[in-house]
């Protein structure tokens, strides 16, 4: 008789109807949104404060070089000694005093620039400082020379190196962040899935056996049904959660950067902001373009078609095991020694696709984890946008579930012994001894 | 008398731990069979053998005659030793669920369910959670569900654990009340007066072999030892000597409200209890003459302690 879809519904509808899944679901969202805008405000508000900055220029040539920006104010100082000017600073609370030494226009590479300040100051504010006297001085070299600054913008050349491939698809550079993108988010979104809904599939297990229910229901079910049943059921209530936070994250954060008029585009990570740099080119016209055939030029029904595959064959290969490591033990504190192997092989998926993806797609070490089945979804998923073979991506899926049916052959023999047993915490030899029983 | 279950020569061994050797055993139709038998002797792993939860190493179960097959599971009812509940959900769902594993359709179920608990006077709780209930009460619905679907087999490992001398007897007289109905019953238990007081037949295993299996009152006459217990008012208070030389006897105790002289006899072959009685007549007034018959407890130990 087939109990699945009986076991997968009352999976469903118990963790559906839990209220640390309720509160999780709707929750989680709320924080996160929460954290997001406090931090971008509060980073915000840390860049609202414009501070003054004292300027010194014995040298008499940077008169004009200072302007007001909204973050910083300059007090241009003049006919004062160095001493005096650090005692006007100090006296009027600025944020420090940027003192530039007489210099002849023939040396201007060995000016003494110097900035005093009551705290050391922030590494954004020297290096806009910087930049500032360099464009200055650079100027002044060039006027010195004879050359006229307009004539040095217009000789200099910008090109965008076209690409494409020998079959004649063109592709740019924004392509590249954009697979990255895609590759990324796609393992990293399997990655939490797989450590989020196998540990819930893992409690579950346990709680079966501490409520000592598991010798009813393994009267009338065969075990890995109900193995498998609690699998997908998880999974499903994890897609559902999934698919919650999805939408409830967007609609609010929609709602807070509307509201509080918070640009979220403020809180970015450092590869963001390079992706962005990559972005930023003048022309906007010829970026959207850009973005758009890039878009049209991955490989998007291969992309769907092998995410679906490899992230349920990746997910249930893992979740299996986190059933298995379940039932072996007798609660959460004695899974400790079993979820080590576990998580090993997947960070290094993770780490491996970060690391060598990007670094080259099809470089050997990334086309090896590829295949290898622990690390295969995570690293193939990150490879596709780049167009992998299709023969590749075949072979890594076929030994994948290879993989997937030998491990949830092997975790059925140790979830069927393991449920029954209670009260030791079993050794991986005694794991090994269960599956000959 | 036909057979419900035939256990034949089945053995299991954990690594190199032997859980049964070559165990066999036959069951009636209609009647409650006990098995007994100390703790970790293989009762558990018999148990689950003909639940299908463990596979033996060799031999075969029948069932009605037939191998065991996964349909079977819908003619067997087990209430294990270790039981529980799921605890997040409400009584009537999760004895709803319980019924439908078991094979039955969800109108069905609910409908012998209400039957059910309205019988073990527990019809209002159908709405509450298991975390709300008390030990006892999260048996009386173990039990429901257990029985729910009218199997033909019944299996309760240790089924008065945990119940009130009250909810015991109730339990105790649907499981009467489900023989007479036509289940039978298979009764693991260490409590022997319930042994005493239900079974027809018993097996007791020991250390994985059978011991002993046979018709209760059968063991017992084998188990006999011709000992009586005498109860005497004598006429004269040489009568005690007397007896004692005459017959190899013991002190027995036993209450009664007079201050007699109180004896076990223990007869030898060549004697008889006819004669005894009428020799005691002839000494004083006689007010307890009982042949001792060996309680399930005296046959257990005994068995045990022989073979240990």
């Amino acid at each position: 008789m087939n109990h699945l879809p009986l076991i997968i519904k009352r999976e469903y509808i118990t963790k559906v109807r839990n209220k640390s899944f309720i509160i999780m679901t709707f929750l989680s969202p709320l924080l996160f949104i929460t954290l997001i805008s406090v931090v971008s405000y509060l980073s915000q508000l840390n860049n609202d404060k414009s501070r003054t900055i004292s300027v010194l220029d014995q040298s008499g040539l940077f008169k004009e070089t200072f302007q007001n920006t909204d973050e910083i104010k300059f007090n241009v100082l003049q006919n004062k000694t160095l001493q005096e000017s650090k005692d006007i600073s100090e006296a009027s609370e600025d944020y420090g005093l940027l003192f530039i030494d007489n210099f002849s226009k023939e040396e201007t590479d060995n000016v003494n620039v110097q900035f005093f300040s009551e705290e050391s100051a922030s590494i954004g504010v020297i290096s806009d400082l910087e930049r500032i006297v360099e464009k200055r001085l650079t100027h002044l070299n060039l006027q010195e020379k004879g050359i006229d600054r307009q004539q040095i913008e217009d000789a200099t050349a910008k090109i965008t190196i076209a690409q494409e491939n020998f079959k004649g698809v063109k592709s740019s550079e924004i392509d590249g962040w954009l697979k990255l993108i895609f590759g990324g988010a796609a393992g990293y979104l399997l990655f939490m899935f797989i450590i989020i809904y196998g540990n819930m599939i893992m409690r579950s297990v346990i709680e079966e056996k501490t409520s000592r229910i598991i010798e009813v229901i393994i009267s009338s079910v065969k075990p890995i049904q109900l193995m498998l049943g609690k699998i997908i059921g998880t999974s499903l209530a994890g897609i559902t959660q999934f698919v919650i936070w999805l939408i409830l994250g967007g609609v609010l954060m929609t709602i807070v950067s509307f509201i509080f008029n918070i640009d979220m585009s403020q809180t970015q990570t450092p590869q963001q902001e390079l992706i962005n740099q990559a972005i930023q080119n003048p022309d906007v016209n010829i970026q959207a373009q850009q973005v758009w055939s890039a878009f049209s030029n991955m490989p998007i029904t291969n992309l769907i078609i092998a995410f679906v595959l490899f992230f349920i064959c990746g997910y249930l290969l893992y979740s299996s095991i986190y059933a298995a490591i379940g039932a072996a033990v007798d609660n959460e504190t004695d899974t400790q020694q079993f979820m080590l192997p576990v998580l090993i092989p997947l960070i290094l998926g993770v780490y491996i696709g970060f690391f060598t993806v990007i670094e080259n797609p099809h470089g050997t070490v990334s086309t090896i984890f590829s295949f290898i089945p622990f690390t295969s979804p995570v690293v193939m998923l990150m490879r596709i946008p780049f167009g992998v073979p299709i023969w590749q991506q075949l072979l890594s899926l076929f030994i994948l579930i290879g993989t997937f049916v030998v491990t949830v052959w092997f975790a059925a023999k140790i979830y069927r012994v393991g449920i029954l047993m209670y009260g030791k915490k079993p050794s991986y030899k005694e794991l090994i001894k269960w599956i000959k029983y | 008398m036909s057979k419900l279950l035939q256990v034949k020569n089945v053995s299991k061994s954990f690594g190199n731990h032997v859980a049964l050797n070559n165990v066999s055993l036959s069951i009636e139709k209609g009647k409650i069979f006990g098995l007994l038998g100390p703790n970790g002797a293989g009762k558990t792993t018999l148990i689950r053998i003909i639940n299908q939860i463990t596979i033996p190493d060799s031999g075969t179960v029948l069932l009605d005659g037939e191998k065991l097959q996964s349909h079977h599971i819908q003619n067997i009812g087990y209430l294990p030793e270790e039981r529980g509940l799921y605890k997040s959900m409400k009584v009537g769902e999760q004895a709803l669920y319980l019924a439908q594993l078991k094979g039955l359709s969800k109108t069905e179920a609910k409908k012998r369910l209400k039957i059910w608990f309205e019988r073990l006077e527990i019809g209002d709780w159908w709405d509450k959670k298991i975390q709300e209930l008390s030990k006892g009460m999260a048996q009386k619905i173990q039990f429901v569900v257990t029985v729910l679907h009218e199997p033909k087999l019944l299996i309760f490992d240790e089924p008065f654990s945990g119940f009130d001398p009250i909810n015991a007897n109730l339990i105790k007289d649907q499981i009467l009340k489900l023989r007479e109905d036509g289940a039978t019953v298979i009764f693991s238990t260490h409590r022997m007066e319930s042994v005493e007081e239900l079974c027809d037949d018993i097996a007791l295993i020991h250390k994985s072999n059978k011991l002993i299996d046979g018709n209760l009152l059968d063991i017992k006459r084998q188990f006999k030892s011709g000992i009586y217990q005498v109860g005497l008012i004598p006429d004269s208070t040489s009568v005690e000597v007397e007896i004692v030389s005459k017959f190899k006897s013991a002190p027995a105790f036993f209450k009664s409200i007079n201050n007699e002289l109180k004896l076990n006899i223990n007869l030898e072959a060549h004697q008889n209890p006819n004669d005894l009685l009428m020799y005691l007549t002839t000494k004083g007034q006689v007010t307890n003459f009982v042949e001792v018959i060996p309680t399930a407890n005296d046959i257990f130990i005994q068995t045990v302690n022989n073979n240990n």
